[in-house]
């Protein structure tokens, strides 16, 4: 990471698309965009690789469905097979369509709360982090983009500018 | 303009002529009397296994006659079976395919409309294909074959509960019913395409708005007339039996084999060139429609028969004991391939964009709910005697033609694309 940054700010995100577009057609390095919401198509201008937190999702469903599966068969059907109300205990198929039930909602919970979980560690939020946006404005109406600089702040400076920016300030980190 | 293939045009007709040498083999083969229907069954008894005879010796002389007779009834319904068993799966693709294109013009989707033709194009088999349901529900109405028993007044006579449902299950109120939904139906359909015909040459979108009414009014009815016709149709083959949700479970069958025919037909177009526009976001939103309601089928699926397996009440339960019993593989199979398939298939998003993916999993839906057709008519006209044989070949022949020969005529009358529908530029620049 370069240790001087320049922050260009937009006004708005059609602007701000354009600006990195051009940013990145010559060759600077953007350290980072804030936005006060999504912006349509902004991950695929940047280059962002696509997200694998769908992937993460199936495999807890599996293990959430194998949770399920483990625990009814273990408590059901091999530790006290009872006879409840005349429901066939003898083998986990036999007595299968009453536990559906709960393998369905043990896959949906694992999967929706470990992908949340994931998601939580891997953009590191937790409740007491200290936020990092570097101009308040950011989450209210305004668009910022970092760029870092190497050498040629002047240069950069001045290609920002051009893109429509409406304050370009240079920060030493 | 499309223009029908003569490849094509030509590959229907065999079809058709395949599938009426067939069904009329099928026909032929069927017993007239007890001894060849005895016969039959203890022929092909003889090739499996030849030791169930002493059990069948200890009956008595009476249970035996009338034994015999319930087997004759079994085996001359087998070609009846395989007819309407296939006109109702073809029929119920092209009523999935209106009640799509229904919602698409109430809900005013934006993705759609490039594909408004191509669903017309599909429900013009409502046309034939409801006539010759209709036929057979009058054949069956005049004795001319024992797919329902409530039809018999014979049966009724002796069956205190089929008296007591008389006052519903009555044949001329069974045909009134019919013509009035089948009237219904293709009268949307009819009509529908004539406003989506006449929006092209309007100056004015006063055609558009008429059809988004007409539409609205439409899923209202076909929403009551599809639930009944699955009682009359589908659900009276076991007049004993009865479950409240079954109106929704044809539905959701209905509705993901006519998404999944509108993909492939889709496909099929776009592969021949005659659909450039669409492009793979369309295909990918059909597929998450064939995923979505794949899953809303197994769901009612389950939520029918977990609720009857659970309570067990022996007068609701029967129903799912003969399938369990007599069809164990096409009964438990269809849910794979209904269920499993589709769900892990479909499920990558990539996977959905890819044509050839979804034409594959498209034919695997439609096996599927064929079965599933399958499972709701046999048991209840065929019991123990089903398989999948000439009879069966035949008429899932002659109705895939009939309905490729229907739809492709029907697309090549009129442009694939509509000129001026207020949501076409939307549909054009949709990207997912």
């Amino acid at each position: 990471m370069a240790s001087k940054v320049i922050h260009a700010l937009y006004n708005d995100d059609d602007i701000l698309m354009q600006a990195v577009k051009k940013v990145r057609a010559a060759h600077h390095h953007i350290e980072e965009v804030y936005t006060p919401f999504p912006v349509h198509g902004l991950d695929k201008a940047l280059g962002l690789a696509d997200t694998r937190i769908a992937i993460t999702s199936f495999m807890y469903g599996c293990l959430g469905l194998t949770v399920a599966v483990v625990m009814m068969n273990y408590m059901m059907i091999e530790d006290w097979p009872q006879d409840i109300g005349g429901k066939p205990s003898f083998s986990y198929l036999d007595n299968m369509p009453a536990f559906v039930p709960i393998m369905f909602e043990m896959t949906v919970f694992f999967a929706a709360h470990l992908m949340v979980i994931t998601f939580y560690l891997r953009s590191k939020m937790w409740p007491f982090k200290k936020a990092e946006n570097p101009d308040v404005r950011t989450t209210d109406d305004h668009f910022l983009m970092e760029v870092g600089v190497h050498n040629n702040e002047k240069e950069l400076i001045e290609l920002l500018r051009e893109t429509g920016a409406v304050e370009v300030n240079t920060i030493e980190k | 303009m499309y223009t029908f293939s003569n490849r094509l045009k030509i590959g229907s007709y065999i079809l058709m002529a395949l599938g009426v040498i067939c069904l009329a083999t099928g026909f032929l083969g069927a017993p007239s009397t007890v001894e060849e229907a005895r016969e039959m069954v203890a022929s092909a008894h003889d090739d499996g296994h030849g030791s169930d005879h002493g059990e069948a010796m200890a009956h008595s002389e009476e249970h035996d006659a009338s034994h015999d007779e319930h087997l004759l009834h079994q085996l001359q319904n087998r070609p009846w079976a395989a007819l309407y068993t296939a006109a109702f799966f073809f029929f119920m693709i092209a009523l999935g395919t209106l009640a799509f294109y229904a919602i698409q013009r109430a809900a005013q989707a934006g993705w759609s409309p490039l594909l408004f033709r191509v669903m017309e194009g599909i429900t013009a088999y409502l046309v034939p294909g409801g006539i010759i349901v209709f036929v057979i529900l009058v054949l069956s109405v005049m004795h001319v074959n024992h797919l329902f028993v409530w039809m018999d007044p014979e049966v009724v006579a002796h069956d205190e509960l089929l008296q007591g449902k008389q006052g519903y299950l009555n044949p001329t109120f069974f045909l009134i019913r019919a013509v009035l939904f089948l009237g219904g139906w293709i009268f949307y359909r009819q009509y529908s395409r004539k406003l989506s015909l006449a929006q092209d040459e309007a100056n004015d979108n006063s055609n558009f708005v008429k059809n988004f009414k007409w539409s609205a009014a439409f899923l209202v009815f076909y929403l009551i007339s599809e639930s009944m016709m699955s009682w009359d149709w589908i659900m009276s083959l076991d007049p004993h039996w009865f479950s409240t949700l079954f109106g929704w479970y044809v539905f959701a069958s209905m509705f993901v084999s006519g998404i999944t025919v509108i993909a492939m037909v889709t496909v099929y177009l776009k592969s021949k060139g005659y659909l450039e526009e669409v492009h793979d976001s369309h295909i990918h939103d059909l597929a998450k429609f064939m995923f979505g309601i794949s899953i809303f089928w197994t769901y009612l699926w389950f939520g029918q028969f977990m609720l009857i397996w659970y309570a067990n009440i022996p007068e609701e339960v029967t129903y799912f004991v003969t399938r369990i019993e007599d069809y164990k593989l096409p009964f438990f199979g269809m849910l794979v391939l209904n269920f499993i398939f589709p769900l892990l298939i479909l499920m990558n998003s990539d996977y959905k964009r890819v044509n050839w993916f979804v034409i594959m999993t498209g034919i695997i839906i439609l096996v599927g709910h064929y079965l599933d057709v399958f499972n709701m008519v046999m048991p209840a006209t065929v019991g123990d005697q089903w398989g999948i044989g000439i009879a069966e070949i035949g008429g899932i022949l002659f109705f895939a033609g009939l309905f490729i020969f229907s739809v492709f005529s029907a697309l090549a009358k009129a442009p694939l694309v509509p000129k001026r529908n207020p949501f076409l530029e939307e549909s054009r620049q949709f990207h997912y």
